[in-house]
């Protein structure tokens, strides 16, 4: 839904992700953009440039903070000090929601950096719940938790990933980035429909929504980021955004990166389902 | 930061993947057995090894966990986490360490980075700590960087020291009126976190700034159609020569938020480490000057001056 409780009662636009090789463009320009999506980890920093950049970033746009790190899925217990080290962040930019991934990624205080699957069980989802309500708690601030792209899929599983994404949701009572190029990509590397996928998830949860680029690969598809969205994923969009209205949107493009005026101009695109659906909407 | 005691992967050999996933226990051990799997090395062609640690079939392992589709088996699709794990990290390596490579080879370079990583898997949520215990490693595996022992962990060293400088954190600065009032026999200064001292047998930052120019040289010219931009220039491309050993001292800071490195007299070295080991302004100059085998020096008009510059570079904050 536009706002709602899982991004903080606003009811932001298009964003775009604040990257490095944007930097210069973004402080020198001022470009007008909505708002700007920063990774948790690169600012939690204690000092230096990236501070200094995101105080002047700060003075001027509306940020929302997306993390890589959190692992709700993640066995192990949370690292109190990431915790300590985001809360801090939080504070600082005055997020409105904060989101990161349903996945895991850490074991045993060993990091993969990536962010990988979850097994689809009722356990797990207890469990996962657990630690969101548990971040929610200790950070303060609303959280959507996204759905990931994936490669492979678990025997153990006991139900579908939009049922584990709603099962984990519902209860946690937190808020859902819809990732809907990683429904697509998933999709296709799991040979199931996206838009069973789009239709039984509970929209009224959806806080945000990223829309990307992905490559193909003779054998499956790749969540890359390094190219514009997907005719397939913008169809999607436009089906998302009839279900659930005109909900806070970000492009992100993370490798390969073109000129800022590019990746906005991209990102952008995504105004035409908008309006359409206000034009539904008001019919 | 407390953390678990890291484990090596190699010893994970009795791990086996649970076939259910129902208690917090199950979960744990799926999580070691396809961490385990992610941070088992590549074989030379940049795939999956065909065993596992215990020496079973790693198709079959994988087949216990894993559920394959119509294109793809189980270890096929372990397979492309397994590779984006270390190409993520390796990648990692590679930008970070533009000095280490250049040093011991592009080749060698990737060897010994997914020797380091398999040794020691990153233990912090950040990519940015990756490089945290390569000193430690090349200390302790010397191998990977001969013949150039001393070069390779100089430049390991003062890389490492500039990830610490670019983002490290920085205390409030001391200025002149905090220490008016108390002699330097009785004054104890810190130094700011992101500034590291490094006495070095090489002049690797003179080196680094060649390695780092003729790279952009590189470039430059792939991005322009000029007729020496074809790639085989490239490989035909002339190394920097290894620098001599010689003794140098460096203070890796940033000032303004950029990233600098400094050449240090030996006496000023002396007097920085010796106040970050807690000394007095006091103590820490008379045991440098005393060390030193400089004669005909002013040395309180030297000592004046660089505290000076120490200052006005907001070296100084106080001790905690």
């Amino acid at each position: 839904m536009p706002a709602n409780a899982f991004n903080g009662y606003t009811e932001y636009g298009i964003g775009i992700g604040l990257r490095v090789p944007h930097y210069r463009h973004i402080l020198a320009k001022k470009p007008v953009v909505d708002w700007f999506e920063i990774i948790s980890e690169n600012f939690m920093v204690d000092g230096g440039r990236p501070l200094e950049v995101l105080d002047t970033i700060l003075e001027q746009y509306r940020v929302v903070q997306h993390g890589v790190a959190i692992y709700f899925g993640s066995a192990d217990k949370f690292d109190r000090e990431h915790l300590k080290r985001l809360k801090r962040l939080v504070k600082y930019t005055k997020t409105p929601w904060l989101s990161d991934h349903l996945c895991w990624g850490s074991v045993d205080g060993r990091y993969t950096h990536d962010l990988l699957p979850m097994p689809y069980t009722f356990s797990v989802a207890r469990h996962t719940a657990q630690k969101i309500k548990e971040a929610r708690d200790f950070l303060e601030v609303p959280i959507c938790v996204e759905n990931v792209s994936s490669y492979a899929e678990y025997h153990a599983s006991e139900m579908t990933e939009w049922e584990f994404l709603s099962e984990v949701v519902e209860q946690a009572d937190c808020g859902i980035l819809l990732d809907v190029n990683n429904i697509y990509v998933s999709s296709q590397n799991h040979s199931f429909d996206p838009y069973d996928y789009l239709n039984n998830i509970p929209h009224h949860r959806v806080g945000q929504i990223h829309i990307a680029g992905h490559s193909k690969f003779e054998k499956y598809i790749l969540d890359t980021h390094d190219h514009p969205v997907l005719d397939p994923v913008w169809k999607m969009y436009a089906h998302a955004i009839k279900q659930v209205g005109n909900t806070a949107t970000l492009l992100e493009w993370d490798d390969r990166i073109p000129s800022f005026d590019e990746v906005h101009h991209e990102a952008l695109k995504a105004n035409q389902f908008r309006d359409e659906q206000l034009v539904a909407a008001a019919k | 930061m407390k953390r678990s005691k890291p484990t090596n992967s190699e010893t994970s050999n009795s791990l086996r993947p649970p076939s259910k996933i129902s208690s917090h226990a199950e979960l744990k051990e799926l999580q070691r057995v396809m961490a385990g799997a992610l941070f088992r090395p590549l074989t030379p062609q940049w795939g999956m090894q065909k065993r596992w640690t215990d020496g079973t079939l790693m198709k079959s392992v994988a087949s216990q966990f894993i559920k394959p589709n119509d294109r793809l088996t189980s270890f096929e699709r372990l397979e492309i986490y397994n590779r984006q794990y270390w190409f993520r990290v390796l990648d990692c390596l590679y930008d970070d360490y533009p000095g280490l490579r250049a040093i011991v080879g592009e080749r060698k370079f990737m060897k010994l980075a997914k020797a380091y990583l398999t040794r020691y898997p990153s233990d912090s949520y950040t990519l940015r700590d990756l490089g945290n215990r390569l000193e430690k490693f090349l200390r302790e595996e010397p191998e990977w960087c001969a013949p150039r022992e001393g070069l390779t962990v100089d430049m390991a060293r003062f890389e490492w020291a500039q990830v610490v400088a670019f983002d490290g954190p920085a205390k409030p600065t001391v200025t002149p009126d905090d220490i008016l009032d108390t002699p330097p026999s009785k004054l104890k200064l810190g130094l700011q976190p992101y500034l590291s001292l490094l006495e070095l047998n090489f002049a690797v930052d003179d080196f680094l700034i060649a390695v780092k120019k003729q790279e952009s040289d590189i470039l430059r010219g792939e991005a322009s159609n000029a007729k020496d931009a074809a790639p085989e220039t490239r490989s035909r491309r002339k190394r920097v020569r290894f620098p001599k050993q010689e003794k140098v001292y460096l203070a890796v800071h940033r000032h303004d938020n950029a990233l600098y490195y400094k050449r240090l007299e030996q006496e000023e070295h002396a007097i920085l480490t010796s106040l970050d080991r807690g000394a007095t302004v006091e103590d820490a100059c008379v045991e440098a000057v005393t060390a030193s085998t400089r004669t005909n020096l002013d040395w309180p008009t030297q000592i004046k001056q660089w505290f000076d510059s120490w200052s006005k570079l907001g070296w100084f904050c106080h001790r905690s």
